[in-house]
């Protein structure tokens, strides 16, 4: 059915194109029409990548990636222009896709100056996105990477709150700051392929296949992941966050939340794991990044139970969350890396609707003091509830999305590490420990201030909105075999890359490696003259 | 829904076939979609009336459907779902057969390492909780129909207690650890939304989330204790778990022992033992039905059905057996003498529900499975009764309260006394419960009670026992805790039922006999805590004067019936703990005992009765503070001060200091030295720029002479 | 001949350099650079001598280019006058910003 339409041939490229095609119609059309119009293009992006669903089949080209298509674009450089999906990718992609005409959606009353220029960067945002979950070259992700900057920059500073324009620049030259140093790698990683195979190449594929000294890999590894450390964020790299989230407007947090964020734990499974395994599973570098997981996981949620501000008591549970997305990444083990992608994409779901519901809250009191709430359930008993089920679904009760995701990552990080396991599970008591009395202090409590016996209850704009978000919470909380499955052959094929590169490198000796690994190479690249083997060996010492 | 297969691969088929099993678990999560929409209807409207400025919520209300409906809908589903059990559980009996039936119905969770289905096992001890819960359950919904009338959040209650059933049926039908996990999680949840259920007071909103908080640290003992059974065993499935779980661990071992006590730490939470059970008593914020049924006879019993569920790994664990009925018989004891300085009738029955569970997990830790699950039986019946006839007293009281706007506590025994003149019926029926509680002969606490001190005392002279003066302490500490229980009941019997009504003259005109729907389930569960205990009567006591000199019919039914679930651990038991001894530690056997107590048991309540003297106390309001010893125990022994000190304040310091000091002044600021640095090196690199073309020139100049020179030179 | 000539011409370099370093007058320093323009047109001059006559050619590059200098700084200069009402090059900081 789908094919007929040769669905796969077209539909990444427009997932990515259309969002500016949409952007170029919001920039032409009159204000007032704006939102609807941003509305209308990102739905209309939103059903076209529904086909993913059907269209990514994890039973073929296991492991790989599908619906991949390449045109060269830098031919010196050997850049291209390559996109495609697999099991790890798709479901970022639908997060994406999702979540922004529900933010979108959802700014309708928020914004109200310069609506046409919020709109055309939330689509330039998507574009970006969507361009970053989607490449399958090294240098097309970083000019993706580094252009959802810009938008997010420019709608924290415009649209955002008092100490907008100091959460934005932070915000900015943080996550550039971090990416810049990821920059320097990638050129390295560039060069060193191009000695070894002679051919100039960003692709993935070709990426993945070079092989690196450990003690290249170790430096590398670290230049990667303070970027990616810093857009996920892993602690104590997080202060940016708070301070972006709490400037944003709903919409800037939601995406923030759900998507942006991603980035940053997409790169530690895209890029991490496949192209360093040596120092991926070097037991300093895994214990380094268990034990942040685990100290973001209970630190956060401590700093989040004492927040006064609603908005950056949500802000810090992104960190704890983030945290047990990480101690699954690093358990290199299938249920822990499972977990973890399923940690992000439910975390994606329920804290972008608890942005939401503070950013309703807001509209309607014009605060985000938790103080300044309290029995918000007696007048607005609709949004309490919509509330409760998705602070639920945050602190991971089962039946919600947040408990399969969590307990996979746990299982996982309790099977290579108990200690770390055990005491990342003691999250599970600190999030009802920041969750519940916000709860209490916002919807139940006596309605004891004037101010609050008036507000309205959800419109019928914001039940659509809430609607299809807490139906996600559930379905993915009940039944997530639709998602497990998808992903399986894709995480598998990481952890088994992974595995393998301990049989080739013994972590013991680590210095001269490359050789051992040779043979390797002349089986992965295809046009390699002996003469540049020889010269990359002779070269070895001098460069490491 | 591909189960045919497995149950034929399983070769269950021959006993007997359930009928609709998974109806049972879905009828009450209909009820709670059919209640949960009228709820949020009635809602809205209630908000549009407060929006307007109107204080009275109820008005005009309480003829609307969704005042109507849920009172048919909310005990239909149980009451049909209970029937639907009482039928599997005949056909069970009359299958005899002894391999539980599982039913598998979507896989769950499944990565490439683990597969979770979402599947229900119906076993012996399974279908007996269901029962319990489907039951009571249904009794108690009945119940809630006159006891929660005209409260504006009617449908909302029923939904929430619908769900309740929902989970609480999950959590006892489950197949495997995970799915347990989710009713006992969810169960957490309808206990906070029902503890908060009057959410606009704080107390009963702060009350619930302490539940749900304390809950999730017995949670997290659950989780580990799972994951470290996975990593060992790799499985979640009872079934492959307890077939294997003799081979892989070693009896006694750290490993066994570990995963016990962390599934000890989650019965301790859910179940209310020390040193979780600072809960159970703020619990008592919600409606009264709500305790009866969730923080009485299901919820919490749930930590004891896990130690029974995982029987053989406790009895594998020699250690941990003798902590959880140390844990257990303290408990029984330290609420006790707790329950008998308080004057709210609820939190009497709170602290006696806390003292009968430790019972309970006396029993599962001694290794008498059969005993602890007995009493899990026989205490829902006569603590649900208790509960419910709280409720009727509590609901005679707040209407004539109301009646005369008098400002006084209507859960307060010093309000109360002489109700008996105008509620016969909850009187006699809660004097039966009290019999009951007490252990005296014939009714149903008797044989449980009994069994379990019994149990405790032979243990304590089999051949082989582990730590035999420790358990001739728990025993001891068990006989002492049984008279204090009689102490605290009949104390509160007293003083709310007999001597002169302290409510004042025109309020006790006001006071009168719950409603039909009310009293009905009084009678009911009267009944059973007369009977309930004729199931597992012991056979020596059957034999004997006590057991009729053996016309009991059902005498040990339930040990037999249970046996394909406990036959393991008994035997692992019998193997390494040898032959129980047939006498107490202090010599004399069973039935020389059980006389014994009774009589003891009724001695202690005559010489209550003569003790309250309950023409000497006054009202709440006139009552002198009690001091000395008392004044400790009425304060519930500063326990929750005591934690409220060390570990509340202490988490909030600490996180006060991550956040003020650790997040604000260390993290951030270094992020903004180094941003700061940043700048201050721009500022240093400014300077160089005077803006004046003379100094450029010259350092233009000085420049080119320097290369000059290093060229040249 | 050549020394003397180059001597000559590296004196009028120094003084030329040190008048734009030392003065604060626009003018002067203006003319300060045309002297060491000049300057290097007479090491042009003399070296053409001994190495050909491309040096020669080089000096009418330079007085053209100095020529279309003078005009333009001179006008700038003129213009700056009329706004500061100065050629003091102690007002004009502008730049720093």
């Amino acid at each position: 059915m789908l094919n007929f339409f040769s669905y796969n041939d077209w539909i990444l490229h427009s997932l990515v194109w259309i969002p500016i095609v949409g952007m170029v119609h919001v920039l032409w059309s009159p204000e007032e029409r704006a939102k609807y119009l941003a509305l209308g293009w990102s739905t209309v992006v939103l059903v076209l990548s529904l086909g993913l669903w059907w269209a990514y089949d994890p039973a073929i080209n296991i492991g790989g990636y599908q619906l991949s298509s390449s045109h060269s674009w830098i031919r010196q450089w050997g850049a291209s222009y390559s996109l495609g999906i697999d099991g790890i990718s798709i479901f970022l992609v639908l997060l994406t896709t999702l979540t922004t005409p529900i933010a979108i959606l959802g700014s309708f009353n928020y914004i109200t100056k310069k609506e046409k220029s919020f709109y055309a960067l939330m689509l330039l945002l998507e574009f970006g996105v969507i361009g970053v979950f989607t490449a399958l070259d090294l240098f097309l992700f970083y000019v993706f990477f580094e252009m959802t900057l810009i938008p997010m920059y420019f709608i924290v500073g415009i649209w955002g709150g008092e100490r907008r324009i100091y959460a934005a620049v932070k915000f900015f030259l943080y996550t550039a700051f971090g990416s810049l140093l990821m920059l320097v790698a990638i050129l390295y990683l560039y060069l060193r392929a191009k000695t070894l195979t002679g051919v100039p190449s960003f692709a993935f594929i070709d990426l993945f296949q070079i092989s690196l000294s450990p003690t290249e890999q170790i430096w590398l590894f670290s230049a990667f992941a303070l970027a990616f450390a810093i857009k996920v964020p892993i602690f104590p790299f997080h202060t940016w966050l708070p301070d972006a989230h709490v400037e944003a407007p709903t919409p800037g947090s939601v995406v923030l939340a759900a998507v942006l964020l991603k980035m940053g734990t997409y790169g530690f499974v895209r890029f991490l794991l496949p192209l360093f395994p040596v120092a991926s599973q070097h037991p300093t570098v895994v214990m380094i990044m268990m034990t942040l997981g685990v100290v973001g996981i209970i630190y956060a949620a401590w700093v989040a139970a004492v927040q006064p501000d609603a908005k950056k008591l949500v802000a810090y549970t992104s960190v704890a969350h983030m945290g047990f997305v990480v101690i699954g990444i690093f358990a290199l083990n299938i249920n822990g890396l499972q977990g973890g992608m399923l940690v992000m994409i439910s975390h994606g779901i329920s804290t972008g609707t608890l942005f939401l519901l503070l950013g309703m809250l807001y509209e309607r009191r014009h605060t985000r003091e938790i103080e300044d709430f309290g029995g918000l359930s007696l007048v607005a008993p609709w949004l309490a509830t919509a509330f409760v089920i998705t602070a639920l679904a945050s602190i991971g009760l089962p039946g919600t999305s947040g408990f399969v995701g969590e307990f996979l990552a746990l299982l996982g990080a309790f099977e290579s590490h108990p200690v770390i396991g055990g005491l990342a599970t003691t999250g599970v008591i600190f999030a009802a420990y920041y969750m519940l009395p916000m709860v209490q202090r916002i919807h139940f409590n006596p309605l004891d201030k004037d101010k609050n016996s008036k507000i309205q209850d959800l419109s019928r704009r914001e039940i659509i909105i809430l609607a299809p978000m807490i139906s996600l919470m559930i379905w993915i909380g009940v039944y997530p075999t639709p998602f497990l499955e998808r992903m399986e052959p894709s995480v598998k094929a990481i952890i088994e890359n992974v595995e393998a590169s301990t049989s080739l490198n013994d972590s013991e000796d680590n210095k001269y490696e490359i050789i051992s690994s040779v043979p390797e190479l002349i089986i992965h690249t295809s046009n390699i003259d002996d003469n540049k083997i020889a010269d990359h060996l002779n070269s070895d010492e001098t460069v490491n | 829904m591909s189960n045919i297969n497995l149950i034929q691969e399983t070769g269950i088929g021959e006993g007997w076939e359930p009928l609709l099993p998974g109806l049972i678990i879905l009828l009450p999560l209909l009820g709670f979609f059919i209640n949960g929409v009228l709820a949020l209807w009635e809602a809205k409207k209630s908000a549009a009336i407060i929006r307007e400025g109107n204080e009275d919520t109820t008005a005009g209300l309480n003829s609307s459907k969704a005042h109507s409906w849920p009172g048919w809908i909310g005990p239909g589903v149980i009451g049909v779902a209970f029937v639907l059990t009482l039928i599997n559980f005949v056909r069970m009996l009359e299958g005899e057969a002894s391999e539980p039936i599982i039913r598998e119905y979507w896989t769950w969770m499944a990565t490439g390492s683990l597969e979770i289905a979402a599947a229900i096992q119906i076993d012996q001890l399974a279908i007996i909780m269901v029962l319990i819960i489907t039951g009571i359950g249904f009794l108690i919904h009945i119940f809630s129909v006159g006891y929660m009338h005209g409260d504006p959040g009617y449908p909302r209650y029923f939904a929430y207690l619908n769900l309740f059933i929902f989970f609480m049926l999950i959590l006892v039908m489950g197949s495997n650890y995970p799915v347990m996990f989710v009713g006992w999680e969810g169960v957490g949840l309808c206990s906070y939304l029902l503890i908060g259920y009057w959410f606009d007071q704080e107390e009963k909103a702060s009350a619930g989330k302490k539940a749900f908080i304390v809950n999730r640290i017995g949670d997290f003992g659950f989780l580990l204790a799972v994951f470290l059974l996975f990593t060992n065993l790799g499985t979640f499935d009872y079934g492959s778990i307890f077939a294997r779980g003799e081979e892989v661990f070693e009896y006694g071992g750290p490993l066994v022992t570990t995963i016990t006590l962390f599934f000890l730490l989650a019965a301790v939470g859910k179940s209310a033992q020390i040193p979780l059970y600072i809960w159970l008593p703020d619990a008592m914020a919600g409606p009264t039905p709500v305790s009866a049924l969730i923080h009485a006879a299901t919820m919490v019993t749930a930590g004891v059905y896990l130690v029974a569920r995982s029987s053989l790994l406790f009895a594998m664990a020699p250690v941990s057996s003798a902590i959880v009925a140390g844990i257990g018989v303290f408990t029984a004891f330290f609420a006790a003498t707790i329950a008998l300085k308080q004057y709210d009738i609820k939190k009497v029955l709170a602290y006696s529900t806390v003292s009968q569970l430790g019972y309970m997990f006396l029993g599962v830790g001694v290794g008498a499975y059969t005993a602890g699950f007995f009493h899990l039986i026989t205490h829902a019946f006569f603590k649900a009764l208790l509960f419910l006839g709280a409720g009727a007293v509590i609901h005679s009281m707040h209407y004539a309260l109301h009646q005369t706007h008098k400002d006084w506590d209507a859960q307060d025994i010093r309000n109360m006394g002489g109700l008996r003149k105008c509620m016969p019926i909850t009187w006699i029926t809660m004097w039966i419960a009290t019999l009951a509680i007490s252990g005296i002969w014939p009714f149903a606490g008797f044989f449980s009670k009994d069994e379990i001190i019994w149990m405790t005392g032979s243990i304590a002279g089999a051949d082989n026992a582990p730590y035999p003066g420790l358990y001739t302490v728990y025993w001891v500490m068990a006989l002492v805790t049984a008279m204090l229980t009689v102490i605290y009941m009949t104390r509160l019997m007293i003083m709310a039922f007999h001597g002169m009504n302290r409510t004042g003259s025109k309020e006790f005109g006001h006071l009168h006999e719950a409603p039909k729907h009310m009293w009905i389930p009084l009678v009911v569960l009267a009944v059973f805590s007369v009977i309930g205990g004729w199931i597992n009567v012991s056979k020596d006591i059957q034999q004997s004067f006590l057991g009729g000199f053996g016309n009991i019919p059902m005498a040990g039914w339930l040990h037999h019936w249970l046996e394909p679930v406990t036959e393991s651990a008994h035997h692992i038991q019998e193997i390494h703990w040898g032959a129980i001894s047939h006498s107490a530690p202090l010599g004399g056997g069973e039935v020389a005992w059980g006389a014994l107590s009774t009589t003891a048991a009724l001695i202690v309540l005559i010489v209550t009765v003569w003790m309250v003297r309950s023409d000497k106390i006054s009202v709440a309001t006139e009552d002198s503070d009690p001091r000395g010893l008392s004044k400790v125990i009425y304060n519930k022994w500063y326990v929750d001060e005591f934690y409220g000190h060390i570990f509340i304040r202490t988490l909030q310091r600490l996180s006060k200091f991550a956040w003020r000091i650790v997040d604000i002044k260390i993290i951030d600021r270094s992020v903004g030295i180094v941003a700061g640095g940043m700048r201050a090196l721009g500022w240093l690199a400014s300077l160089t720029q005077s803006g004046q073309v003379n100094t450029y020139a010259f350092i233009f100049t000085v420049g080119i002479l320097l290369i000059f020179g290093i060229v040249i030179f | 001949m050549l020394p003397e000539s180059l001597i000559l011409s590296a004196l009028i370099f120094v003084i030329g350099t040190m008048g734009v370093i030392v003065r604060r007058n626009v003018i002067i320093m203006f003319l300060c650079i045309e002297l060491q323009l000049n300057a290097v047109n007479l090491t042009f001059v003399s070296l053409s001598r001994y190495l050909g006559i491309d040096g020669q050619v080089f000096v009418f590059f330079v007085m053209t280019v100095a020529a279309a200098e003078a005009a333009v700084g001179l006008a700038i200069i003129i213009s700056i006058f009329r706004h500061y009402g100065s050629v003091d090059v102690d007002n004009f900081r502008m730049l720093k910003w």
